[in-house]
C-alpha cells in the first residue's frame, strides 16, 4: 500500500481529498502545519508529498526547500496542492523540483487523485 | 529612517507602490507641475522686469504668482495620490477577498465530488438532483472569483503574457472540447473552420485560451436553442484572426459602446437571466490589448452576433 503525506491545513480538504484517497487504498498521513509535515516526511517516509503553500509555522515553498536539501527525501516525488495559481509561486515551485502544481480550483476530486495516481507510477 | 526618506523621494519607487507606470503616477506628476511652476514664475519675472521699473514689485508679483502656482500643485498631487492610493486599496482588497473566497470554495467543490463519486455510500436519484445544483453553483462562484482575481490582476499591471509561439488551430480545437458538454446540453453545435496551411502565431496560450473561452461561453448562452455556433480563423495579413459567430439575439445598437467595459451586462443578459458576471468581455479585450492584437465584433439585433480578435503572426 502506497504511503501519502498530505500537508495540509484545512481540515475540510483533509477529510475529502484525505478520504477520496483512502477509497482509492492509499494509506495517508496528514500533517496540519509545515514543521509537522517536515518531521512527518523525515519519520514516515512516504512515497508521495502533497503539500499547499500557505501553512502555518512554516510556509509551503521553505518545507518545499528543505525536504529538497536533506538527503533522505530529496527523491520524493511532491505534488503542490494549493489556491495560488500565480505564475511566480508556480514557476518557484518547479524550480524547487515540485513533481507537478495543482491549483485547487482548477481540478475537480477525481482529476487530482488520477494526477497523484499518475505520480506514483 | 534614512532608507524611508530616501524611498518617499525617489519616484520610481513610489510609483512602484501604487503598481503604476511613472508617468501615471503623483509623484511625477508633482515633479512636472514643480517644472511648470519655475518656468511660468522665470516667465513672470522677465515679462515683468519688462514693463516695470521697480524691482520689488516685480519680485513680489513673482513671489505671490510662486506661492499660489505651489499651493495648487500641492492639491492636484495630493488628489490624484488619494485616488491612487483608493485605487491600489480596491484592488487589494478584490485580490484578499478573492483568494480567501477560493479555499472554501475548493472545499465545496471537492465535498459535493465526493459525495456524487458514491464512493461515501449509494447516493439516490434525489439527492443526485440536489447535489448537482449545488455543483452547478459553486462552479458559478468560482467563476465569478477566479474573474475577479483576473480583473485585480489586470487592473494592477500583475498580468502580463507570455509570449511563445504556437498553433490557434489547437488551442482552438481543444477550448471547443472543453466547452463540449455546455454545448451539448444547450443543444447547440459547435463547428470549427479554419483555412488551410494557416501559420502558427505568437500568444500566450493560457490567456487566449481565457479569450476563446470567454467569447465561446457568451456564443452558447446567447445562440438560439438548436443553433449553431460557428469559430472561423482565418489569416489577414500579418495577423491570425478567430471569429466566434452565435446565430443568437444579437445586441442592441444602444448597448454596443458599452460592451468591454467592466461589468456591462445587456438588457438580453439580463431578461433572459443568463449568467454571467460582466468581466469576460472585459478580461478578453485587455488581454488581447496587451498582446499586440485587436477585439471587435459585429452584431444584428435578431440575426446574430460575431465577435472577432487579431493576434500577430511574429
Amino acid at each position: 500500500m502506497k504511503k501519502i503525506l498530505f500537508i495540509e491545513d484545512e481540515p475540510a480538504l483533509q477529510k475529502t481529498l484525505g478520504g477520496a484517497l483512502t477509497a482509492e487504498n492509499f494509506q495517508v498521513v496528514s500533517a496540519t502545519d509545515g514543521e509537522i509535515g517536515l518531521r512527518l516526511a523525515k519519520s514516515e517516509k512516504p512515497d508521495l508529498i502533497l503539500l499547499d503553500l500557505i501553512l502555518p509555522r512554516l510556509q509551503g515553498l521553505e518545507v518545499l526547500k528543505r525536504l529538497k536539501e536533506d538527503d533522505n527525501c530529496r527523491q520524493i516525488p511532491v505534488i503542490i496542492l494549493t489556491n495560488l495559481d500565480d505564475a511566480k509561486n508556480i514557476e518557484e515551485a518547479l524550480e524547487m523540483g515540485a513533481t507537478t502544481y495543482l491549483a485547487k480550483t482548477s481540478y475537480n476530486l477525481g482529476e487530482v487523485v488520477e494526477k497523484i495516481k499518475k505520480a506514483l507510477i | 529612517m534614512k532608507q524611508d526618506l530616501f524611498d518617499s523621494l525617489s519616484i520610481l519607487k513610489q510609483c512602484r507602490k501604487y503598481r503604476l507606470y511613472p508617468w501615471q503616477c503623483p509623484q511625477f506628476l508633482f515633479l512636472i507641475l514643480g517644472v511648470i511652476v519655475i518656468i511660468s514664475s522665470l516667465a513672470i519675472y522677465f515679462i515683468g522686469i519688462r514693463y516695470s521699473n521697480d524691482p520689488q514689485i516685480v519680485a513680489l508679483i513673482v513671489l505671490v504668482v510662486t506661492v499660489f502656482l505651489i499651493i495648487i500643485d500641492f492639491f492636484i498631487t495630493k488628489s490624484f495620490e488619494n485616488l491612487a492610493q483608493v485605487a491600489r486599496m480596491k484592488s487589494e482588497f478584490v485580490s484578499i477577498v478573492s483568494h480567501q473566497l477560493r479555499a472554501p470554495l475548493a472545499n465545496l467543490k471537492w465535498t459535493i465530488d465526493l459525495l456524487l463519486s458514491g464512493k461515501l455510500e449509494q447516493v439516490s436519484e434525489k439527492q443526485m438532483a440536489y447535489l448537482l445544483i449545488l455543483k452547478e453553483n459553486s462552479q458559478r462562484m468560482e467563476k465569478l472569483v477566479s474573474d475577479l482575481l483576473i480583473v485585480s490582476r489586470i487592473d494592477s499591471n500583475e498580468f502580463p503574457p507570455k509570449l511563445q509561439r504556437g498553433s490557434l488551430t489547437e488551442l482552438a480545437k481543444a477550448t471547443i472540447a472543453r466547452m463540449a458538454p455546455l454545448a451539448q446540453a444547450s443543444n447547440i453545435e459547435v463547428r470549427l473552420s479554419v483555412i488551410e496551411n494557416l501559420p502558427d502565431a505568437v500568444f500566450d496560450s493560457a490567456q487566449i485560451s481565457q479569450v476563446i473561452d470567454n467569447l465561446l461561453d457568451n456564443a452558447l448562452h446567447y445562440a438560439k436553442n438548436k443553433g449553431r455556433v460557428e469559430v472561423i480563423i482565418t489569416q489577414k495579413g500579418d495577423n491570425l484572426c478567430l471569429g466566434v459567430k452565435d446565430d443568437g439575439i444579437g445586441i442592441s445598437q444602444s448597448e454596443q459602446p458599452y460592451i468591454f467595459q467592466k461589468f456591462f451586462r445587456g438588457e438580453h443578459a439580463l431578461k433572459a437571466q443568463a449568467q454571467g458576471s460582466g468581466l469576460g468581455l472585459y478580461i478578453a479585450k485587455s488581454i488581447i490589448d496587451k498582446s499586440g492584437g485587436r477585439i471587435g465584433f459585429r452584431s444584428k439585433e435578431g440575426e446574430g452576433t460575431t465577435f472577432w480578435f487579431t493576434i500577430p503572426i511574429k
